[in-house]
C-alpha cells in the first residue's frame, strides 16, 4: 500500500492487488449494480419473489419505455434541464464578476463581503425555507423553473464567489497592472484579460454546479409541485409513492435520474475533480 | 485627466461587478435569515394573521421531546459522518497506485457521490427491505433473522447514516487522492531512511502533508451531516414514530409537511440549527482569515 | 408561465386568452383528481356542466395528489381558483379559520341540500356555516381473502370474539390475520378509529378528536387495551412500520395475510396487484366489540369549496349546485367507484359499493370522517405517530398517552 509503489512489491502482492481491485469495486458498487439488474427484470420476477436470482428475461426496453409512456418522467427530466442549465450559466457568470471584484480591487469591506459570501454557503437551507417560499409565491414564480433558478443562482453565488476569487487571486497580478498602464478600461480587463484565463475555473465550476443543482431535492420539494415544474429528484420521489412495490420501475427511474450527472462526470472528469478539490492541495 | 478617470473607475468598478451577485445574495440568503428569526417570534399557520408570542416558540422547543430526539440524532450524524474521512483516506491510499486501468477504477469508486441522494435513498431503502432486501437475504444466508432497519428505532438512524456515508466517503476519497498527488516523494524517502514504516509513516510523514485535504474533508463532512435532509425524507420520513428525525427534517415537518402548519415553530427550529452551524462558520472563517493574513 | 396543467376543455378557452381580460363566464377549477378514475370522473362532470351552461367555460387545473396537500395553501392565498376540492371535517378548519373558504349556505338553501345531502351536513358545518358541497364518500371496513377464509372454514366475523377466533384459526394455519403498512402512519389511524368507535361509541370518539376528552382517560385506555389484545396476539403483519399501505397489499395478495382494515379505494389496488376480486376478495363490517354501543362507521367525504378569493363566485355556486344533484352524483360516483352523498342518487352496480351503501344507510351510531380529518392537523400527526409506536412498543402506552395529552393541551 501507499507509499510503497505496487510495482516495487513482490510479485505475489502485486497479483493480490490486481485481484482485490475489481472485488473491492464490485462490493463498493453492489447496491447500484443491484438496481441496474432490477431495472431490466420483468415484473413477474418480482411478484414471484425472484429478487436476486438471474432474471427470467431481460425486459430493459419494455421497462424503460413503460416509465416514459405511463409517467411524466420525460417532463421531469426536461424540467431538471430547464432548472439546471440556466442556473449554471447565471451562477458562473455572476460569480466570475464578484470573484473578480473581490480578488482584484482593494477597498473597504472587501474582506467582509467575501466572508459573508463564504458564510452563506454554510447556512442551513431550513432557515431560508419559509421566507424564500413566501417570496416566490408573492412574486408569482412559485412552481416555475424561474423560481428555482433564481434561488439556486443566488445561493450558489456564495460558493462560486469563493472559488472564483481564490482562482483569480492566484493569477499573476502583473497582467492587470500592465493593462491598466496601457489605459484599458476595467470592464475590458475583466472581459479580455481575466476571463480568458479563467476558462479552467469556469469549466470546473460549471460541471460542479450542474451536479449540485441536478441532484437538489430539498428546494425542488419546497418551490415546485406537480409534473409541470418539478425536477426529476422530486418527481422520482412522488413516482416512488405511486409505484409502491414495482421495484423494477423504481430502479429504471433511478437509473434515468442518475444518468445526466454521471455522463457529465465522465465527460468532464478532470474539471470536476479540479473543482471539488479546490483547496485540498496547497 | 486620464489618470483621474482611471482612479474613479477603480473605485466604482468593484461595486458594479459586485452588484448583481450581492443583490441576489441579499434577497435570497441574507434577508431571509433575518426574516426567519423574526417569524420564529410569531405563532403563524402560514395562512392567516401572525400573532406575536415572543420567545414562546423557543420555550416550547426546550420542552419538546421530538426536539431532543432530533438534536440527539444530529449529534449522532455529526460523529458518525466523520467516519467518511478515515474511510475515504483508506480507499484513497488503496487506489493510489499505478496499475493498468486505475483511472477508471478511481472514477467508478467516486460514482456514488455523483448520483442524487434521492437515488441513494431509494437504493438503500431497498437494500434494507425486511422481506427481500439484499442485506436481509445475506443475513438469512448466515442464519441470522431479518432486521427491519428502517422500522426499528434502535437502528434506523444508523441505517440512514450508513447510506449517507457511501457518497460522503467517495467525496473524501477524491479529496485525498488529489492530496496524495502533491505529497513530496523526497519526504517519503527521508522518512524511509528514518525507518518509518506503515502506521508511523502514515501518521508522521504522509498525514501532515495531507492537512489541507483533511481540512476540506472535515468542512464538507460537517456540512453534509448537518444538512442531512434528503435521505431521511426519502427513506423514513422521520419514522418510525419520529425516531429518525434530525433538526433539518423536523423543521420541514412542522412548517410544510401534510400536517405541518406551524411556520413560527418551524422557524425557531431552523434558528437553533443555524446557531449550531454558526459555530462551524466561525471556525472556518477564522481559519480562512488566518490563511489570508499569513 | 406554465403554472399548472391547464386543461382547457373547449376551444372557447382560446377566446378567453385572446380577449385578455377574463370574461364573466370563465370558471377556474383546481382539483387533485389525477389518478385515472377520478380524472375521468371530473372530465365527464365538467363536460356535463358545460353542456348545460353553454355560457360558462371551465378551466381545469389538475394537480398531483400528494403535492396538492401543500399547494392548496399557496393558491388559496396567492392565486385563488373559483372552485377547489378538499375534505370535510377538521381538515378544512385551517382554511375556514383563515377566511380562505366562502360559506355556501345559500347554495344549500336554494337547492334543498339540507335534505338531499343531510348525512354530510354536520361534517360540512363549522361555526354554524356550511363551507362546501360533498360529492362522494366511501366506506371503511375489513377487506378479506374470502377464499382463504373458506379454505379454513372461517365465517366473516360479526363480533369481537368471532374476530379473535378467526385470527387464531388463521394463525394456526400459518396466515397472518391482518396486514397493515404503517410507514405513512394513517393506516394506524383507521384501526384506532374503529377500535375507539366500537369500544366507546361515536360521541366519545368525536369528543376525543375535538380535544374535549383527555388522552389519559380510562375510556381511551379501554380502546388501547382492545388494540393490545390484537398486538399481543400477533395479529398484525410483522415489520409493518417498514411498509407503505400499498406494499402491505403484497402479503395479502400472496396469501400470507388475510385481512386489511381499509377504505374502499383499496379494491382497485387489489385488482392492480393481481388479486381476482370477484372470487378472492370480500368485505365485512368491523366487528362489534360492545353490543350496547350503537354501531358507527368511518366514511371519509370528499368535497368541493369556493375560495373566498374566487373571481367568479356566481358560476362557482352554479357548479356546486350542479354537483349536488342526484343524477350528477350517480354518474360521478359510478366512474369514481365510490358512493354518492345525495340520498336520491343511485349506487353503482358493484358488490363492494352495494355492501358499503347498505352498511352505511343502516348506520345509526354516526359516521366519522377519519382520524386526520376529525382531529386538527397537529393532533392528527402526533396521534398517528403515537399509534404506530404503540403497535410496535405497546409497553410504552403511558408515555404515549401523556405525550398526546400534552399535544392536546396546545393544539386546540
Amino acid at each position: 500500500m501507499f507509499p510503497t509503489p505496487i510495482e516495487k512489491s513482490p510479485r505475489s502482492i502485486r497479483l493480490m492487488y490486481n485481484v482485490a481491485l475489481p472485488i473491492a469495486l464490485i462490493v463498493w458498487l453492489l447496491p447500484l449494480l443491484a438496481v441496474a439488474l432490477t431495472s431490466v427484470r420483468p415484473a413477474a420476477d418480482l411478484n414471484s419473489g425472484n429478487y436476486w436470482g438471474w432474471p427470467t428475461s431481460f425486459d430493459m426496453i419494455e421497462n424503460y419505455t413503460q416509465i416514459f409512456k405511463n409517467t411524466p418522467i420525460g417532463q421531469y427530466i426536461l424540467n431538471s434541464f430547464r432548472v439546471t442549465i440556466p442556473t449554471v450559466i447565471f451562477a458562473v457568470a455572476l460569480s466570475s464578476m464578484t470573484g473578480f471584484a473581490l480578488a482584484i480591487y482593494k477597498f473597504r469591506f472587501n474582506m467582509t463581503i467575501f466572508f459573508i459570501f463564504v458564510a452563506g454557503n454554510f447556512i442551513p437551507f431550513q432557515i431560508l425555507m419559509v421566507p424564500v417560499r413566501d417570496f416566490s409565491v408573492n412574486m408569482g414564480i412559485y412552481n416555475t423553473a424561474t423560481g428555482l433558478v433564481l434561488f439556486h443562482v443566488a445561493f450558489q453565488t456564495g460558493f462560486c464567489t469563493l472559488f472564483m476569487r481564490n482562482f483569480i487571486k492566484a493569477l499573476p497580478y502583473e497582467l492587470i497592472e500592465a493593462s491598466r498602464v496601457e489605459g484599458v478600461a476595467e470592464w475590458r480587463i475583466y472581459w479580455f484579460v481575466v476571463l480568458p484565463l479563467m476558462k479552467p475555473a469556469l469549466a470546473a465550476l460549471a460541471v460542479l454546479i450542474f451536479t449540485f443543482i441536478w441532484n437538489d431535492f430539498f428546494w425542488a420539494t419546497v418551490l415546485t409541485q406537480g409534473a409541470d415544474a418539478q425536477p426529476i429528484t422530486a418527481g422520482l420521489h412522488s413516482l416512488n409513492g405511486q409505484w409502491a412495490s414495482a421495484w423494477h420501475l423504481v430502479s429504471a427511474g433511478s437509473i434515468i435520474a442518475a444518468l445526466p450527472p454521471v455522463a457529465m462526470f465522465f465527460l468532464m472528469q478532470k474539471h470536476f475533480i479540479a473543482g471539488l478539490t479546490l483547496g485540498a492541495v496547497k | 485627466m486620464n489618470a483621474r478617470r482611471k482612479f474613479d473607475q477603480k473605485k466604482i468598478a468593484p461595486w458594479l461587478f459586485l452588484a448583481p451577485g450581492m443583490l441576489m445574495f441579499l434577497i435570497y440568503v441574507i434577508i431571509p435569515v433575518f426574516q426567519s428569526m423574526n417569524i420564529s417570534l410569531y405563532d403563524w399557520d402560514g395562512l392567516g394573521e401572525k400573532t406575536f408570542i415572543g420567545m414562546d416558540n423557543y420555550v416550547e422547543l426546550f420542552d419538546d421531546e421530538a426536539f431532543y430526539t432530533s438534536l440527539k440524532n444530529n449529534i449522532i450524524w455529526l460523529v458518525l459522518y466523520m467516519l467518511a474521512i478515515p474511510a475515504g483516506l483508506f480507499i484513497a491510499l488503496f487506489l493510489n497506485q499505478t496499475v493498468f486501468g486505475i483511472r477508471l477504477y478511481k472514477s467508478l469508486f467516486f460514482f456514488p457521490f455523483v448520483i442524487s441522494q434521492v437515488v441513494v435513498g431509494l437504493v438503500f431503502s431497498w437494500f434494507y427491505d425486511p422481506s427481500f432486501g439484499l442485506m436481509n437475504v445475506m443475513l438469512n444466508f448466515f442464519g441470522i433473522d431479518s432486521i427491519a432497519v428502517l422500522a426499528d428505532e434502535r437502528y434506523v438512524t444508523y441505517g440512514i447514516i450508513a447510506a449517507g456515508l457511501w457518497p460522503q466517503t467517495a467525496y473524501c476519497m477524491i479529496l485525498y487522492l488529489t492530496g496524495l498527488n502533491a505529497v513530496d516523494p523526497e519526504q517519503i524517502e527521508a522518512g524511509r531512511l528514518d525507518n518509518a514504516k506503515g502506521w508511523r509513516m502514515l501518521w508522521y510523514v504522509v498525514l501532515p502533508q495531507l492537512k489541507p485535504a483533511t481540512f476540506i474533508a472535515i468542512v464538507v463532512t460537517v456540512i453534509g451531516a448537518l444538512r442531512s435532509f434528503d435521505l431521511i425524507a426519502i427513506m423514513t420520513a422521520g419514522g418510525p414514530w419520529g425516531s429518525s428525525r434530525v433538526l433539518a427534517f423536523y423543521m420541514y415537518e412542522q412548517a410544510f409537511s401534510e400536517y405541518g402548519f406551524r411556520m413560527g415553530y418551524g422557524a425557531a427550529i431552523a434558528v437553533v440549527l443555524f446557531l449550531i452551524m454558526l459555530v462551524y462558520i466561525a471556525f472556518f472563517l477564522t481559519k480562512m482569515y488566518r490563511d489570508e493574513r499569513g | 408561465m406554465a403554472l399548472f396543467t391547464k386543461t382547457a376543455l373547449t376551444s372557447v378557452a382560446a377566446l378567453t386568452l385572446l380577449g385578455g381580460t377574463a370574461f364573466a363566464g370563465e370558471l377556474v377549477i383546481n382539483t387533485d383528481t389525477s389518478d385515472p378514475a377520478p380524472k375521468a370522473a371530473f372530465e365527464a362532470l365538467i363536460a356535463g356542466f358545460e353542456a348545460e351552461n353553454p355560457d360558462v367555460t371551465v378551466t381545469w387545473n389538475l394537480f398531483d395528489h400528494e403535492g396538492y396537500k401543500t399547494s392548496i395553501r399557496n393558491f388559496l392565498t396567492a392565486d385563488a381558483p373559483d372552485v377547489a376540492n378538499w375534505y370535510a371535517g377538521n381538515r378544512m378548519l385551517p382554511y375556514v379559520n383563515a377566511g380562505l373558504f366562502e360559506p355556501v349556505n345559500d347554495v344549500w338553501e336554494e337547492n334543498g341540500l339540507s335534505e338531499s345531502l343531510a348525512s354530510a351536513e354536520g361534517s360540512m358545518t363549522i361555526d354554524g356555516k356550511i363551507w362546501g358541497v360533498p360529492y362522494t364518500y366511501y366506506q371503511w371496513g375489513v377487506y378479506y381473502r374470502k377464499d382463504i377464509f373458506a379454505e379454513h372454514g372461517i365465517e366473516a366475523p360479526a363480533t369481537w370474539d368471532d374476530f379473535l377466533a378467526a385470527g387464531e384459526t388463521l394463525k394456526a394455519n400459518g396466515v397472518t390475520p391482518i396486514t397493515i403498512g404503517t410507514k405513512y402512519l394513517w393506516t394506524a389511524g383507521g384501526v384506532f378509529d374503529y377500535l375507539n368507535l366500537r369500544t366507546n361509541g361515536y360521541d366519545f370518539h368525536m369528543a376525543l378528536t375535538k380535544g374535549e376528552v383527555a388522552w389519559t382517560d380510562d375510556r381511551v385506555r379501554a380502546t388501547m387495551a382492545n388494540w393490545q389484545t390484537l398486538i399481543d396476539g400477533d395479529f398484525f403483519l410483522e415489520n409493518h412500520a417498514a411498509y407503505s399501505w400499498q406494499e402491505a397489499l403484497a402479503p395479502m395478495v400472496q396469501g400470507d395475510a388475510a385481512m386489511y382494515v381499509m377504505g374502499n379505494f383499496s379494491v382497485e389496488q387489489f385488482k392492480v396487484a393481481g388479486l381476482d376480486v370477484d372470487t378472492q376478495l370480500g368485505f365485512f363490517q368491523f366487528p362489534v366489540i360492545d353490543p350496547s354501543i350503537p354501531v358507527a362507521e368511518e366514511a371519509p367525504t370528499d368535497t368541493l369549496h369556493i375560495p373566498s378569493g374566487a373571481k367568479n363566485k356566481e358560476d362557482a355556486k352554479k357548479f356546486l349546485a350542479y354537483l349536488a344533484r342526484a343524477d350528477v352524483q350517480s354518474e360521478v360516483n359510478k366512474t369514481l367507484g365510490q358512493l354518492p352523498v345525495n340520498k336520491n342518487s343511485e349506487v353503482a352496480d358493484d358488490v363492494f359499493l352495494q355492501a358499503g351503501a347498505e352498511m352505511l344507510s343502516n348506520t345509526t351510531g354516526g359516521i366519522a370522517q377519519f382520524f386526520d380529518r376529525d382531529a386538527p392537523a397537529e393532533m392528527a400527526k402526533a396521534g398517528m405517530e403515537g399509534f404506530q409506536e404503540f403497535m410496535v412498543k405497546p409497553e410504552r402506552l403511558d408515555a404515549i398517552l401523556e405525550r398526546l395529552e400534552k399535544v392536546r393541551a396546545r393544539a386546540y
